[in-house]
């Protein structure tokens, strides 16, 4: 026991570095100081003494003393076998025989003497405790007996041995999920080489949005059977699957399959609504600007055309020739032939003037008679000119020479003329959004001019007379007005469902009319019906120039800048109940587009069933 | 004015549609829960047609159930089992909580199960609608069979997929009903006709999976609860159907063969006894042992006109039917050991072949490599040492395009180290108008007995450029007409303008009479333009909604011509390159 205490130092079992700031490192058993080693080893002594000093290696250091100590034999020894994880006593034998003191041989005498406990006879209490609770578990169904665990062999039997079909479970709301759809050639390890992507194609699938792609996957070719890998997306694609059957709505779609030539309207056929304008048969050439304007003679013989170039012409229609030209000195903006059978005049509209011209392509009787419808104010009294701002004058010198008898002056720029159909009576349409200064009718024989409307309702585009009741059309942008002009009221206001209205015809018979506006559209108004458009046709890709009714026959015509002239037939019943049947029957193309207009101007022959149009490309063209 | 006001929202469409949260409340389930409950019961969205009303006036985005469904949800008995199942959790985690684990060890041997045999009767009330239904329950299964034990799902659930899946491969191998197989870059197709329902599924390559971390496994467990319920059932039935043991045994006198080899080094009997079913080389037991299958004859009835016709047809089919049943009969495979043992052996069995394999590869295998009698040894890699003289050495692809084509195709193109033709997806039915690969026209010409040589190739070749020509002509049909109208104008105007210019200039014109030409008019020709026009003109006078649809299919019928065609160029061009490389080469 004494050996366990070190009493070389009396300081005890305590941190050396507490006696780091002391000479001493602690005492001995006489009380006295035991004083550090006056020169501490540094690193090279400790070097020289390991190179030098043949005990080095069984030299150890005490901390408790300070000193060194050289161990002996014995001890090395001791080391060494303790190292080993042997015992430290030499003698100690680990493989001694075990002795079996409690073994299944009863021996007469007892291995304890001790005498049985009290509790190993009597019945344990805490046991009863335990078994009495359990008991009363298994009473109350608490506790239940061990599950028999069934291994799934006779887990499964004919669960649908009984089928009964009137069990309806589901509710007829119940909508199957669509099953996934089968893969295509895509989708093979080896598919065709023209299902692969092409870089272009591999580009694309990449850029775009996963929701985007048409495939899911990129096209892959494998030479063998062996080279496939396994598809990343295997288990994505299945738990997406499963989303979708618990997740998606469901919705029943009707899907509409229908037969696209069911579709089409059964329509009379063209070949039956005979006779209508099917070829181009002559092109009247000779204007060197675009044509904005044409008229054909009440006759049908002749053709006026205006053109920006400055000139009206006059054409024989039977042989496209041009028997007549008149320098106006201005671009026309549009003419007019008097339907008056018996006089030969025409209106021409440019800039601010309308001119009357007397072209004598007419036997003597009917230029006697113009020649006197227009002298015949002369005679009278000299025009009151009410409104001041319409002046009236006669032409002189080189003019009269060219036909042009009279001279309208307006205030601004006249885009319009129509005459009426008496042919006494003009009107002339002056576009300004800012006055009710638009429109002025002017009768021939008293050369009188007058303005019928006191307010502006709107930029007027054109207008026309009704053929043969004392009506008066005049069309806005959106909508068209009709004047009685009677009793100087507006009838009726026709609403044109377009944006910007651009011409508009009145049917012979006066009780429908069309409009085409710039939207690409013609609307049919059937006035007995409704100021709603009875129909609405969008047959041109472009802008609708010019519109026109047939005199005799159902055809009617329009115009646009998508170089196109669209003639339909369109029959009008008298029958007040039953619709008018409008058939297109003939597209007939020839103009060349210039400067991005197409067909400028459109109108038929009076008997016969022949077209003229105008185009920017400088001629006019009939179509028999 | 009498009466009550009316209140919006409280009748109508409003008032069939429940959201989630709400029905959630309404049944006092957590979310968890009663996302499995919809799952089990097969309780979907629905999408109202007016979604505002329904929304009661707001656009936010909800999903909606019907509330019949929830309704029918309330009455669920399974609803009170999943409660059970809580408060066992709870008990469970007390007892932990309290470390006693003798409770621990009670509770969990009463852990409260539920079975689905109940919703599987309702949800599918006849066998054909459970049939009917069985695609992803049979995907979802094979998919599951093929997980290693990695803690994604229980190693029972994996082990109850895999046992499943066998006995349903091994009910199609003995009632022959597989129809189609597919290779794909995904997994391998394979489409059976069970009781007159196309079945398809699809089976992932035999690698381990890559787990991704965005799928939730509960969902997908849940599934798989159902369909391992669902498909025991069916498996049931259809053996039942067959007269087989269920479940099922192998047939002992054919057997005889692998079981002497094999026992007593192997496993434990139960175990090896899955594996020897997965094998699928060995023929199951029957309840009675009946002799061989009765040939399944149709019955004439007396019928006239059409029905004959039909009836015809149907007898034809049916015997191709037969025929590609005993495709692989007498034919003796044997597979190398670096190829799809489990699919190939299922397609042979499936057409009457006999497959064998190493001994080292799985259990189960019938004969040796040395085998004198075998005829196509399945083989796929570049070459092989030692080649028996007596067997073709072909490669996998064989089995599966012999298989699709109804025929034994030549075995040329797949011999060792030759490069294979394009696999084509069975599934594809080509409608008029679509592309049709040059393979496949080969396949169809086989199918109908022909012989295709070289020149017969060409000759296709040759036809459906011609047709892919009149196509495109069909297309510019339209606007021909008015084009020529156009170039004769043209020319005539050319006329028209070079004689004014000389008129112009002062020159005397040159006036020459010429021999007018005949203008040959093309009767037929003529009459299709007119035809078209009419078709033009009437087009311009739809109604705008009409004009819309038919716009709009005109335009997917364009797109789908366009697609063809663009395949059809890329196949020309990619053929056009094949040839120049080859001629390059024989230079």
């Amino acid at each position: 026991v004494i050996s366990l205490h070190d009493i070389r130092n009396t300081v005890g079992n305590i941190p050396v570095e507490w006696y780091k700031d002391f000479p001493h490192i602690g005492y001995n058993l006489d009380g006295k100081k035991i004083y550090k080693p006056i020169r501490n080893k540094d690193e090279l002594d400790d070097f020289l003494d390991k190179m030098e000093n043949p005990e080095y290696w069984r030299t150890v250091h005490d901390k408790q003393t300070g000193s060194d100590i050289v161990l002996s034999d014995d001890q090395v020894e001791l080391v060494n076998r303790l190292q080993r994880g042997q015992f430290g006593d030499v003698n100690f034998n680990e493989y001694e025989p075990m002795v079996e003191f409690f073994s299944s041989d009863v021996m007469i005498h007892p291995i304890t003497n001790r005498p049985a406990d009290k509790r190993s006879f009597i019945p344990s209490l805490t046991e009863k405790e335990k078994v009495s609770k359990l008991v009363h578990a298994i009473k109350m169904g608490w506790l239940k007996p061990r599950r028999v665990e069934d291994d799934g062999r006779g887990r499964y039997y004919d669960l649908w041995a009984s089928e009964d079909s009137s069990i309806l479970a589901r509710h007829r709301m119940h909508l199957p999920a669509p099953k996934i759809p089968l893969p295509g050639h895509h989708e093979s390890y080896n598919p065709p080489p023209e299902y692969l992507f092409t870089d272009e194609e591999r580009a694309l699938w990449e850029q775009q949005d996963p929701g985007d792609r048409k495939l899911p996957f990129v096209p892959r070719k494998y030479s063998s059977l062996r080279q496939v890998p396994a598809f990343s997306h295997f288990i994505h694609e299945r738990f997406e699957r499963c989303l979708d059957l618990y997740l998606c709505p469901r919705q029943r779609k009707m899907r509409v399959n229908v037969n696209p030539e069911d579709l089409i309207p059964q329509l009379p056929k063209p070949k039956d609504l005979q006779p209508f304008p099917t070829t181009q048969s002559l092109v009247y050439r000779g204007h060197s600007g675009l044509v904005r304007s044409i008229s054909v003679s009440p006759s049908g013989q002749w053709l006026a055309s205006g053109s920006d170039d400055g000139s009206v012409r006059f054409w024989e229609v039977c042989s496209s020739r041009c028997m007549k030209m008149v320098q106006v000195g201005g671009a026309v903006k549009s003419v007019a032939w008097n339907p008056n059978p018996s006089v030969c005049l025409l209106a021409v509209a440019l800039d601010s003037v309308v001119l009357i011209l007397s072209p004598s392509l007419a036997d003597k009787q009917v230029i006697l008679s113009s020649e006197r419808l227009l002298s015949a104010q002369q005679e009278g009294e000299e025009p009151a000119e009410g409104n001041g701002s319409v002046v009236w004058s006669e032409a002189e010198g080189e003019e009269l020479n060219q036909g042009v008898r009279l001279k309208i002056q307006h205030p601004k720029a006249v885009h319009q003329v129509v005459w009426h159909a008496k042919g006494d009576y003009l009107a002339s349409v002056m576009p300004d959004n800012t006055s009710h200064l638009q429109v002025y009718i002017h009768q021939l024989s008293r050369r009188r001019s007058q303005n019928p409307f006191s307010r502006n309702k709107g930029l007027v585009q054109c207008v026309s007379f009704h053929p043969i009741r004392p009506y008066f059309f005049v069309a806005t942008q959106r909508s068209i007005r009709i004047y009685n002009l009677v009793k100087q009221e507006m009838t009726k206001k026709l609403q044109a469902n377009s944006k910007w209205i651009s011409s508009m015809a009145v049917h012979p018979g006066g009780d429908h009319v069309i409009c085409g506006s710039y939207d690409c559209k013609l609307s049919w108004f059937d006035l007995d019906l409704s100021t709603k458009p009875y129909k609405m046709l969008r047959h041109h890709k472009k802008a609708v120039r010019g519109v026109a009714y047939h005199r005799l026959y159902p055809l009617f015509a329009s115009a646009s800048d998508d170089g196109s002239v669209i003639v339909c037939h369109g029959t009008v019943y008298n029958d007040l109940l039953q619709n008018p049947l409008i058939v297109p029957v003939k597209v007939l193309r020839g103009h060349v587009m210039t400067h991005d207009l197409g067909v400028l101007d459109v109108t038929f022959h009076p008997t016969q069933p022949w077209v003229f149009s105008s185009g920017a490309d400088a001629t006019i063209r009939l179509f028999t | 004015m009498g009466g009550l006001q009316k209140k919006k929202f409280e009748r109508g469409s409003a008032t069939n549609y429940i959201t989630r949260n709400r029905a959630r409340k309404k049944l006092q389930l957590s979310l968890p829960d009663f996302r499995r409950l919809c799952i089990l019961k097969g309780i979907y969205p629905h999408e109202p047609k007016h979604k505002k009303k329904v929304n009661k006036g707001s656009t936010a985005p909800r999903t909606f159930y019907l509330l019949k469904d929830i309704r029918f949800l309330l009455h669920e008995p399974i609803v009170g089992k999943f409660r059970e199942y809580k408060i066992f959790v709870r008990k469970l985690k007390k007892a932990y909580g309290k470390t006693e684990w003798s409770a621990v060890e009670r509770l969990r041997e009463n852990k409260p199960t539920y079975k689905l045999d109940h919703i599987i009767k309702e949800r599918y009330p006849t066998f054909i609608d459970a049939l009917r239904d069985i695609d992803d329950a049979l995907c979802m299964c094979f998919l599951f069979s093929t997980f290693a034990r990695t803690g994604k799902c229980h190693v029972q659930t994996i082990q109850l997929c895999k046992r499943l899946t066998v006995e349903w491969m091994n009910y199609v191998i003995t009632s022959r009903s597989l129809r189609k197989v597919f290779l794909s870059i995904k997994g391998i197709y394979y489409q059976a006709e069970v009781m007159g329902q196309l079945i398809t599924w699809v089976v992932p390559y035999q690698f381990s999976h890559d787990h991704p971390v965005d799928v939730d496994y509960r969902v997908m467990a849940t599934f798989t609860e159902l369909y391992t319920t669902l498909l025991g059932f069916v498996n049931f039935r259809l053996y039942n159907s067959l007269n087989l043991v269920y479940p099922p045994k192998l047939d002992s006198n054919a057997e005889s063969e692998p079981k002497e080899e094999s026992e007593d080094d192997y496993a434990m009997n139960s175990e090896s006894y899955l594996e020897k079913l997965s094998a699928l080389s060995a023929s199951l037991a029957r309840v009675v042992s009946s002799a061989e299958e009765e040939e399944a004859q149709l019955d004439h009835f007396p019928t006239e006109g059409e029905d004959m016709e039909k009836m015809e047809a149907r007898e034809k089919e049916l015997k191709q039917q037969e025929a590609q049943k005993k495709l692989f009969e007498g034919l003796k495979f044997y597979l190398n050991r670096e190829v799809p043992r489990e699919s190939l052996a299922f397609i042979i069995r499936c057409f009457g072949g006999q497959v064998s394999w190493d001994k080292s590869v799985c259990i189960g295998s019938t004969y040796e490599m040395t085998d004198e009698t075998i005829t196509h040894h399945i083989i796929d890699r570049p070459s092989v040492d030692k080649q028996y003289i007596n067997r073709y050495y072909i490669q996998p692809q064989w089995v599966y395009d012999c298989v699709n084509a109804k025929v034994l195709l030549p075995v040329e193109d797949y011999f060792l180290g030759v490069t294979l033709p394009p696999h084509l997806s069975p599934f594809v039915e080509e409608k008029e108008g679509d592309y049709v690969p040059p393979e496949k026209l080969k396949i169809m010409a086989l199918q109908r007995g022909e012989k295709t040589g070289n020149e017969q190739e060409e000759e296709e070749e040759e036809e459906e450029e011609e047709e892919e020509e009149e196509e495109q002509e069909e297309e510019e049909e339209d606007d021909n007409g008015d084009e020529e109208d156009d170039e004769e104008e043209v020319a005539e105007e050319k006329n028209l303008k070079k004689m004014e210019e000389q008129r112009s200039q002062g020159k005397s014109l040159q006036v020459k009479v010429t021999p007018g030409k005949l203008k040959v008019e093309n009767k037929a020709r003529l009459e299709q333009e007119e035809k078209a026009e009419e078709k033009r003109l009437a087009i311009m006078m739809m109604k705008k909604k009409e004009k819309y649809l038919y716009d709009k299919i005109m335009f997917g019928k364009k797109r789908k011509v366009r697609e063809a065609n663009k395949l059809a160029a890329k196949r020309k061009a990619h053929d056009d390159a094949e040839k120049a490389k080859k001629k390059k080469a024989r230079k």
